[in-house]
């Protein structure tokens, strides 16, 4: 099945031993595939946010393999996993993480500085995708300038600057009024979903359930179900 | 990598008030070791400014001398000895000394005394007035202009004091590479007059100043001097005694090195600490980083970068600092006991590239343990 993005299969974490011993994540397998964009929902502490690092290379986990576009992640040594993250990944914090000492183009162009990219292209190349969400004329702005929204089309362009496979947003509304948080979902569904992309949210905003392709939902550790996104937003 | 350490440089001097603490600690670190050397090298310049300013290029001298203030009395033969030896092209005497000058007013002044061979004037000073021939005139004594030289009363070419109860008349003034340290004005005289007018010992040569027919020889001269039971040094090593001298006896080297190591210790304190505030401060960005795929040796790179952009800087600004103070002081003080030498430059920049090191050996490990998986987790 040439169109896999995401392949999780036995995959298990857990953090501390013995009596201390947590399972965050529990015998989990799941499959994406690219042009989808799949929610990850459930309550707090239910192990969306580990989900999301062992699906990103970011937490190793302690059983279980993750193939990213073919590729088992966790067999790559920490060099290779952070190339891996660098070209194929593209994060979009909840916190958004921009770089207050940069101004918005700089920050925009990070994925592309870190490529070694010539640091005037970047910049160039940069405002371009600010000129996509809508931010063109902040360029030269620092973040803290910026209202809560803003930052996070900031931090969206961020993350579409390095054109990564995989595009992966933790709890994108969670700062965000109603109004503000539909419209950057909708941005997202409709500008930066492709038929090259798979896009990972998670989430437990159900306002949001609209634009997703299929609904994973967790609770203990365990996904105990899939539904479509417009059929979960019928039940919320 | 160019990318990065200039994402590293707006990083850190764009937190403009991180960058300034940084700096300030750096340069004020940079300025205490570099003053405190500066001073030292200065003092031990001044301390031999006598072999300085005579410029001789063999001393010879009895054992015991420690340093070129406490001369011991060496016999004539010496002195004709070191004249008939083989490699010497000539020999002169040379008399070192202190005394006490009475002045117009009535009141005295210690002077430090030297006297020069009658017949060569070896190792006579450049004069800025009056004429060295007049060395020779009833009393005639030359005076150095340096920064003890009003101690005198700044007296001139006609000046008239008194010396164990000898008068003494000024025939010239004159000018020197190196002010001495002692505090104490200088009086040039011939050899004669010196141990005619100032009560010594049985004997009276403080030293013997030669000069070799070639470099080659002064091994021979050193060894037939050796021979006789004196010891004979070139000019640098006699330098080099009077700083030894000066750094291991006196206990002046000591608290210069106690001095340089407090500067240290405020230094990493200052900018240690600042530069680790600073790291944590920013340790959710280098998370971010990390997370979004730079690789930790990038990391590391950066934050040496950060550390030793800093240290260099701060070691420049410190450097200029104190050579502006240091000119500013010789505005005033012409003889000012401060000079900055390659020996403290180099040892300023070690202590500062420890400083950064380990402020940055500290933020890296902090920076290398952080889990990306933190940042998500918020």
């Amino acid at each position: 099945m040439p169109n896999i993005a995401i392949q999780a299969t036995g995959l298990s974490k857990w953090f501390g031993e013995g009596e201390a011993k947590t399972m965050a994540v529990r015998d989990v397998n799941l499959q994406a595939s690219f042009g989808e964009m799949i929610y990850i929902v459930g309550p707090s502490g239910s192990g969306k946010t580990t989900l999301l690092s062992l699906l990103s290379g970011i937490l190793r986990p302690n059983s279980g393999i993750v193939t990213v576009d073919g590729v088992d992640i966790w067999s790559l040594n920490a060099d290779q996993l952070a190339d891996f993250r660098l070209n194929k990944v593209g994060f979009v914090f909840q916190d958004y993480h921009l770089f207050p000492r940069l101004n918005t183009a700089e920050n925009v162009a990070i994925p592309l500085i870190l490529r070694k990219t010539d640091w005037e292209e970047a910049i160039r190349e940069a405002t371009k995708y600010l000129d996509i969400v809508g931010l063109k004329g902040r360029a030269d702005l620092p973040p803290i300038k910026l209202s809560g929204g803003e930052q996070q089309r900031v931090a969206i362009a961020r993350a579409m600057s390095g054109q990564p496979e995989i595009l992966i947003l933790d709890e994108p509304t969670a700062s965000l009024d109603s109004d503000t948080g539909h419209a950057i979902l909708k941005f997202v569904h409709e500008n930066v979903l492709n038929s090259n992309r798979c896009i990972v949210v998670v989430t437990h905003d159900a306002r949001i359930y609209e634009f997703a392709t299929r609904i994973l939902k967790m609770e203990d550790g365990r996904l105990t179900g899939t539904e479509s996104g417009v059929a979960a937003m019928g039940k919320g | 990598m160019k990318g990065i350490l200039k994402l590293a440089y707006k990083l850190l001097v764009n937190d403009k008030a991180k960058f300034t603490a940084l700096l300030v600690g750096i340069t004020f670190a940079v300025f205490l070791m570099m003053f405190i050397t500066s001073m030292f090298f200065g003092v031990l310049n001044h301390a031999s400014a006598n072999v300085v300013n005579i410029g001789a290029s063999i001393w010879v001298m009895d054992p015991s001398v420690q340093a070129i203030i406490s001369s011991i009395g060496m016999p004539d033969y010496v002195l004709d000895a070191v004249r008939s030896m083989q490699g010497v092209k000539y020999a002169v005497p040379l008399y070192s000394g202190g005394a006490l000058v009475k002045l117009p007013d009535g009141a005295y002044q210690g002077v430090t005394v030297v006297g020069l061979d009658d017949t060569s004037l070896f190792g006579r000073p450049m004069l800025t007035e009056g004429k060295i021939e007049n060395i020779y005139a009833e009393n005639g004594f030359i005076v150095v202009a340096d920064a003890e030289y009003e101690k005198l009363e700044n007296p001139h070419v006609g000046s008239e004091f008194e010396l164990n109860d000898h008068r003494g008349v000024i025939v010239g003034v004159a000018k020197v590479t190196v002010s001495g340290l002692f505090g104490l004005p200088t009086l040039y005289t011939t050899y004669d007059r010196a141990v005619q007018y100032i009560p010594n010992p049985r004997y009276t040569i403080s030293y013997v100043l030669a000069e070799p027919k070639s470099p080659e020889d002064v091994q021979k001269i050193k060894q037939q001097v050796a021979a006789l039971g004196y010891v004979a040094l070139t000019k640098q090593e006699f330098i080099n005694k009077n700083a030894s001298f000066f750094v291991f006896q006196t206990g002046g080297g000591t608290n210069i090195l106690i001095m340089t190591l407090i500067s240290f210790i405020v230094g990493l304190s200052i900018s240690g600490q600042t530069f680790y505030t600073f790291i944590l401060e920013n340790l959710e960005r280098f998370g971010a980083l990390k997370a979004i795929g730079t690789r930790s040796s990038e990391l590391v790179g950066m934050i040496l970068f950060q550390a030793s952009f800093t240290a260099l800087t701060g070691y420049g600004l410190g450097v200029g600092l104190c050579t502006l103070l240091i000119l500013l002081a010789k505005l005033r003080l012409a003889s000012y006991a401060a000079m900055i030498t390659y020996p403290s430059l180099l040892l300023s920049f070690v202590m500062v590239l420890v400083i950064a090191g380990i402020s940055s050996y500290v933020g890296v490990r902090r920076v290398l343990r952080i889990e990306p998986f933190e940042i998500f987790r918020g």
